[in-house]
């Protein structure tokens, strides 16, 4: 029977229990004030139900102590919930430092994921418990959102953007992985699982799973194929910056700008590379416009930020 | 002032009986009648709006997407969102029960356009044939939001004649905001100073600011979808150099003062319809009417809630959320003067009563829960589900249709001069109570499970709640069709209304019903407060008189 009526879904992630909190407290006060005010109205309704035609009311004018008295308290109820929810939204919003990080492409109508060993899923995804696990999500077409019930996890998934978050998961099983922006006609159908393992069944499925390049080998590879490393190479000379030891750190435009060299900036300069230009370079390099896949964006930012951690001990 | 000079010989002509033939009807500056014509159409908005939300339920009785393909499912939600929300809820209560009463509440022959009155009926009509010839020759499946760059770009479908449907109809509701602005202004009676102004007036007065304001931002941000679908504009498209989350914030800075003037204009109902049938003065007046001016301000900062899993900055979702609270308590301070005015009252249980207490219980969840919806880690999780579905229909049909139901019911014998019938409309009122509590309660439990909104097709385990929802919706769908059929009833067979046969207070009350066409023989002067109630003494010199056989009896004294 309580399969067929469920109020929770599962419970699987270090977060999910601190949404569950924020609810039930929400539960209570709607139930105590549901209470109440439904109470009060039936009570009144009958203690001062009109008795005869000719009745009228009493004549009352208001209570400023009252007003105050029911101004306050809500309020203060609902900056209760406030405060509890940002301060779990803040926590929710810095992955810890160990994460494993997962990259997310969103299409019309279907979710390829890859793991950083290299092995493919399309809606699929597995992952290993008390392993935090970043994803770095980007869209092909139109906005998408990476949803799962199970991790009370959810985030937009953007065309022209990278949008992030992570999760640990607590409980082996499988969970629902919806698309919860509605996307087009098959919207419903971009859905899938996400399955959580044992971490020696992780090892197993990982070892098990046809793994191909790394992203980071395979962003590597395109930084040659695509001629970057003639340029943005360590021997290049000056026709564009070194970009080793760069993801991560501030950049100074020719226009006196400074922006952060992440994955927007590296998506942007990919195929828009005269928007921003690095101070005391020209504007020499041609666009990629069309060339270059989001997939394979992402691996040449998995491969800048592998080569971001050997510029750091440079400096 | 007294209604039986009426029952002399011959009638005196009313502003329906005044003129006749269509060419009166569809070149009139009359106010009321000008309502008349919205209540037609916005009637007729609501049945087609309502046959779409019977197809939604009904495919959504089995976890397979089996009655309609996909693409079909999608125009369907898309076409309820927006006829329900631009073509009903928007201009109910303002142009139908405010254009009919407004001026008279002022004691004001017209409003102080009644050509552009009439203009902004005809600006609406247009713009809701356009956006029903889109719906005619293929649908639009964008859903009511627009978001883009799926309606910008990606969308095969009639997003354009649409965009153009709501975008004409738009400029009814700034034309119906700035007359009832420059109305309320300046067309008071002598002595009705701002503070004896009925609460409906304040809450059209703050409606009015909303639509004013906001409703340009929804032009606008539909033109700029406009151009990008249509030039290729590069504005939301990241593809064309565009930023899809642009759209979002102008569209809900429209969108959600939006809400605001699709409830405060009800909200304003409920404090006349209670006061009256309590017999009492609304407690707190003042409270009430600064709380609608607070909304009506604050609604425009909250913008950013709707989008806390967006990508917006995490310190901008901190302020959504935080503004949000805040705007959360001017409504609960009304519910709770409300409650104040039913104490010590002499309550009875007339149709518009009910609708108005079923309105305090239902808006009071639907509220509540946007709290949850404002709490930024839970909002996460409940973001984009059922639970956002039930949210919005508990304050848009719990609330707003209840209110607009207890208004129709309250002057229903002002409008037309007939009475409808009592004891099917109270039994009309608990079906539609029930079939709206099993439509839509099951859906906060649905979205907090996970299921999303706008899905066709969903995994089985959600089967159980979907069909309690579809066995609600049939139950309200018939508790609709209720009043439509006693309401037109009563037109021919109805009791003929006294001039105020619930022995309320306010200017409307004192005309006849129907009221001439220029409402008032002579411009009335107010000496008093609104609902004062206490201060009437005609109900002092029949108190002796009358046993205590009011409850049987409910015309008693209607024409004293």
């Amino acid at each position: 029977m309580w399969q067929d009526f469920p109020l929770f879904p599962p419970s699987a992630s270090t977060n999910s229990g601190a949404i569950d909190g924020i609810y039930l407290y929400l539960i209570l006060v709607s139930v105590f004030f549901g209470l109440l005010i439904a109470g009060l109205i039936v009570f009144f309704s009958i203690r001062y139900r009109r008795r005869h035609a000719a009745e009228r009311g009493a004549y009352i004018h208001g209570s400023v102590p009252l007003e105050i008295f029911w101004t306050s308290i809500p309020l203060g109820i609902a900056m209760v919930a406030f405060a509890w929810g940002a301060v779990v939204y803040f926590d929710a919003s810095k992955p810890p430092a160990d994460v494993m990080d997962v990259y997310v492409t969103g299409k019309q109508w279907m979710w390829r994921l890859q793991h950083p060993q290299g092995q493919r899923e399309i809606n699929d995804l597995h992952v290993p418990i008390g392993q935090p696990v970043r994803l770095t999500m980007t869209s092909e077409d139109v906005i998408h959102s990476f949803f799962i019930p199970a991790f009370r996890m959810k985030r937009d998934v953007l065309p022209g953007r990278y949008t992030e978050t992570w999760f640990e998961a607590t409980k082996p099983g499988e969970y629902h992985i919806f698309c919860a922006e509605y996307c087009g006609a098959k919207h419903s159908e971009m859905i899938g699982t996400i399955y959580v393992l044992e971490p020696e069944e992780y090892e197993q499925w990982l070892s098990g799973a046809p793994a191909g390049e790394t992203p980071v080998a395979a962003g590597a590879k395109l930084f040659e194929a695509q001629r970057c490393d003639t340029c943005h190479g360590t021997q290049s000379g000056a026709r564009g910056p070194d970009l080793a030891g760069r993801f991560g750190t501030g950049v100074r435009l020719d226009n006196g700008r400074n922006v952060v060299f992440d994955e927007a900036y590296v998506r942007e300069s990919i195929l828009r590379p005269q928007s921003k230009i690095s101070a005391g370079f020209e504007p020499l390099m041609p666009t990629y416009e069309g060339q270059i896949g989001e997939e394979q964006i992402l691996q040449i930012i998995a491969y800048l930020k592998s080569i971001a951690d050997d510029g750091g001990k440079a400096q | 002032m007294s209604a039986d000079t009426k029952r002399a010989a011959a009638p005196e002509p009313n502003y329906i009986t005044a003129n006749y033939g269509i060419k009166s009807w569809l070149l009139t500056t009359d106010h009321k009648r000008i309502g008349l014509l919205y209540l037609i159409s916005i009637s007729v908005f609501f049945f087609i709006g309502g046959a779409f939300a019977v197809l939604i339920r009904m495919e959504l009785l089995t976890p397979e997407g089996d009655l309609v393909d996909s693409e079909t499912y999608n125009k369907l939600f898309t076409q309820h969102g927006l006829i329900m929300i631009f073509f009903f809820l928007v201009p109910s209560i303002p142009a139908v029960l405010g254009n009919f009463l407004l001026p008279i509440m002022l004691g004001a022959k017209d409003l102080a356009f009644p050509r552009i009155n009439l203009l902004s009926w005809y600006v609406y009509t247009v713009g809701g044939l356009v956006t029903l010839y889109a719906t005619a020759t293929g649908g639009v499946d964008t859903g009511w939001t627009f978001y883009t760059p799926y309606s910008s770009t990606y969308a095969n479908t009639q997003v354009m004649y649409t965009a153009v449907g709501v975008f004409i109809t738009g400029f009814s509701s700034i034309l119906t905001g700035l007359n009832f602005i420059v109305t309320t202004h300046k067309m008071r009676a002598p002595g009705l100073t701002w503070f004896r102004l009925p609460l409906f007036v304040w809450a059209q007065y703050a409606t009015s600011l909303i639509m004013v304001l906001g409703t340009p931002v929804l032009a606008i941000t539909i033109l700029l979808v406009a151009l990008e679908r249509g030039l290729g504009i590069g504005i939301f498209d990241p593809k064309l150099g565009g930023d899809p989350l642009l759209f979002q914030h102008l569209f809900w800075f429209y969108s959600h003062p939006a809400v605001y003037i699709m409830i405060l204009p009800g909200m304003g109902v409920i404090s006349e319809v209670i006061s009256c049938f309590a017999r009492k003065r609304v407690f707190g007046y003042g409270f009430i009417a600064f709380s609608s001016l607070a909304i009506a301000v604050l609604g425009f900062l909250v913008w950013g809630h709707h989008m806390f899993t967006s990508g917006q900055s995490v310190y901008a979702g901190l302020v959504f959320s935080f503004l949000t609270m805040v705007v959360a308590i001017p409504s609960a301070v009304k519910v709770f003067n409300w409650i104040a005015t039913l104490y010590k009252g002499s309550i009875s249980f007339e149709t518009p009563m009910l609708y108005a207490l079923g309105f305090i219980g239902l808006f009071t969840i639907g509220g509540l829960t946007g709290i949850f919806l404002g709490t930024l880690a839970l909002d996460v999780h409940v973001h984009d589900t059922y639970f956002v579905v039930a949210h919005f229909h508990y304050v848009m049909v719990g609330g707003m249709v209840m209110a607009y139901l207890a208004g129709i019911h309250f002057w229903w014998p002002k409008i037309t001069g007939r009475m409808y019938p009592e004891t099917i409309a109270k039994f009309a009122a608990v079906v539609i109570f029930i079939g709206f509590n099993l439509t839509f309660f099951p859906q906060f439990l649905l979205g907090y499970v996970g299921m999303p909104r706008r899905y066709h097709a969903y995994p089985e385990e959600f089967q159980v709640l979907n069909v309690m929802s579809t066995a609600g919706a049939s139950i309200l769908g018939i508790g609709y069709l209720i009043p439509m059929g006693y309401l037109v009833w009563s037109l021919w067979w109805g009791k003929v209304a006294a001039a105020n046969p619930w022995r309320a207070k306010g200017l409307e009350w004192e005309v006849p019903s129907p009221p001439p066409t220029f409402n008032f023989d002579q411009t009335p002067v107010v000496t008093e407060e609104a609902y004062a109630y206490a201060a009437d003494d005609s109900f002092v010199e029949t108190e002796a008189a009358k046993p205590p056989t009011y409850p049987s009896d409910p015309k008693v004294g209607a024409d004293s």
